[in-house]
């Protein structure tokens, strides 16, 4: 890991922003990533004199998310001073999410600033989905990893210049890692499909603990499969009793309009929130 | 498979404070982590090894100290046993459950040289 910025070993590449489309390789960085650029032994003890040495204790207590959690809290900063309200949307991979994220830009964007984080592992087929909509958006590759974090996002918004709008964080498709990984949002989405199990609430606790709002998708499909909306909503509210659920079709429309609504009331919240 | 970047932060907190604190060994590496961290302990040691390498900690041992799950239930107002989640208060039935302790995720303390 980078010493300088915490950057991952190079397997994180932010795809350059203002309708590039050729991969950028982390040419925005102005530090050195060696394959191995940790910079050990240049403490005052490096001499290391064997059989002289005590063992001692040396308390840390530092949380260990300490460090994402001060990227999260300089991007949160950030968008307090632009008045940019921050969505992290989280589900297991195949939920709509960038279906349902076209929809609703199409509905909102001549009315609402937009710009969009693209997280996937590998390829910039979302985020140019999202550019065929005509709202900007950077594609972040996590490469191996399975989340995005505070970091990556940190440097995704040195590309996009949004101002009094929407930011859309779209999480790589996982309803596991992402949970612990603040990344400077007002609120996490978790968007569930009405073909996943029902069960999924309570099979993946954490994720639906840290959601704000719950957003069923492809509602379209109920009357063809045996998903159990009643019972899903219960299992959500097991594990958060305050979480807010909607039912949405991006495909009909059906729902889009509570959605949207959402959006735009937590984007008035926000701004008070963040003095605008 | 967060736990390699879990790993990561680990260790790149323990190389910040090498310089500050004087060692240059780390024996022993203390967590304090919760139940409801969402860790896989197993893959927290293989991962951590795995990070370790060429570094201050390499080959150090990774000792977990397990932190309870403390919850409250909001309508009993009074302190209950849960171990998930989920888990309604065996009292009252109520899912409106407070977790208050179980999901720690810290580095307690270092043995070091």
């Amino acid at each position: 890991m980078c010493m300088v910025c915490g950057c991952g070993e190079g397997e994180v590449k932010i795809e350059g922003g203002q309708g590039h489309t050729h991969d950028h390789t982390h040419d925005h960085h102005h530090h050195d990533h060696g394959e191995n650029s940790h910079h050990y032994g240049k403490g005052p003890a490096h001499a290391h004199a064997p059989g002289l040495s005590q063992a001692r204790m040396v308390q840390i207590e530092t949380d260990i998310l300490s460090k994402n959690n001060s990227y999260a809290a300089a991007n949160r900063a950030e968008f307090a001073r632009n008045n940019v309200l921050a969505l992290n949307l989280v589900s297991s991979p195949g939920s709509g999410k960038t279906t349902l994220l076209t929809r609703t830009i199409e509905e909102i964007k001549d009315r609402i600033n937009l710009a969009v984080i693209e997280g996937d592992q590998q390829t910039a087929n979302d985020a140019e989905r999202i550019r065929a909509t005509g709202v900007s958006a950077i594609q972040v590759n996590t490469g191996k990893g399975c989340h995005l974090d505070g970091h990556m996002v940190g440097h995704a918004l040195e590309h996009l210049k949004i101002k009094e709008g929407v930011l859309f964080i779209e999480n790589v498709g996982n309803l596991v890692c992402p949970a612990g990984f603040d990344l400077g949002e007002a609120h996490k989405v978790v968007i569930l499909s009405v073909t996943e199990g029902e069960d999924k609430p309570i099979k993946y606790p954490d994720m639906f603990h840290v959601a704000d709002i719950m957003v069923l998708t492809k509602t379209d499909l109920l009357p063809y499969l045996d998903f159990d909306v009643e019972k899903c909503m219960d299992y959500a509210r097991r594990v958060n009793p305050k979480i807010k659920i909607l039912q949405v079709s991006a495909k009909s429309g059906e729902g889009m309009e509570d959605w949207v609504a959402w959006i735009e009331a937590s984007q008035q919240v926000n701004k008070i929130g963040q003095g605008g | 498979m967060h736990e390699m970047s879990i790993c990561e932060s680990i260790i790149s907190v323990i190389e910040e404070q090498a310089a500050a604190q004087s060692y240059t060994k780390v024996r022993t590496v203390r967590l304090e982590i919760g139940p409801l961290a969402g860790i896989e302990l197993e893959a927290l040691e293989f991962c951590f090894d795995v990070a370790a390498k060429g570094g201050v900690a390499e080959n150090a041992k990774l000792e977990v100290i397990e932190v309870p799950v403390t919850a409250r239930c909001i309508p009993c107002a009074q302190p209950i046993d849960v171990k998930e989640r989920f888990d309604p208060c065996p009292k009252c039935g109520s899912f409106e459950v407070q977790i208050t302790g179980g999901d720690a995720l810290r580095i307690k303390e270092l043995e070091v040289d």
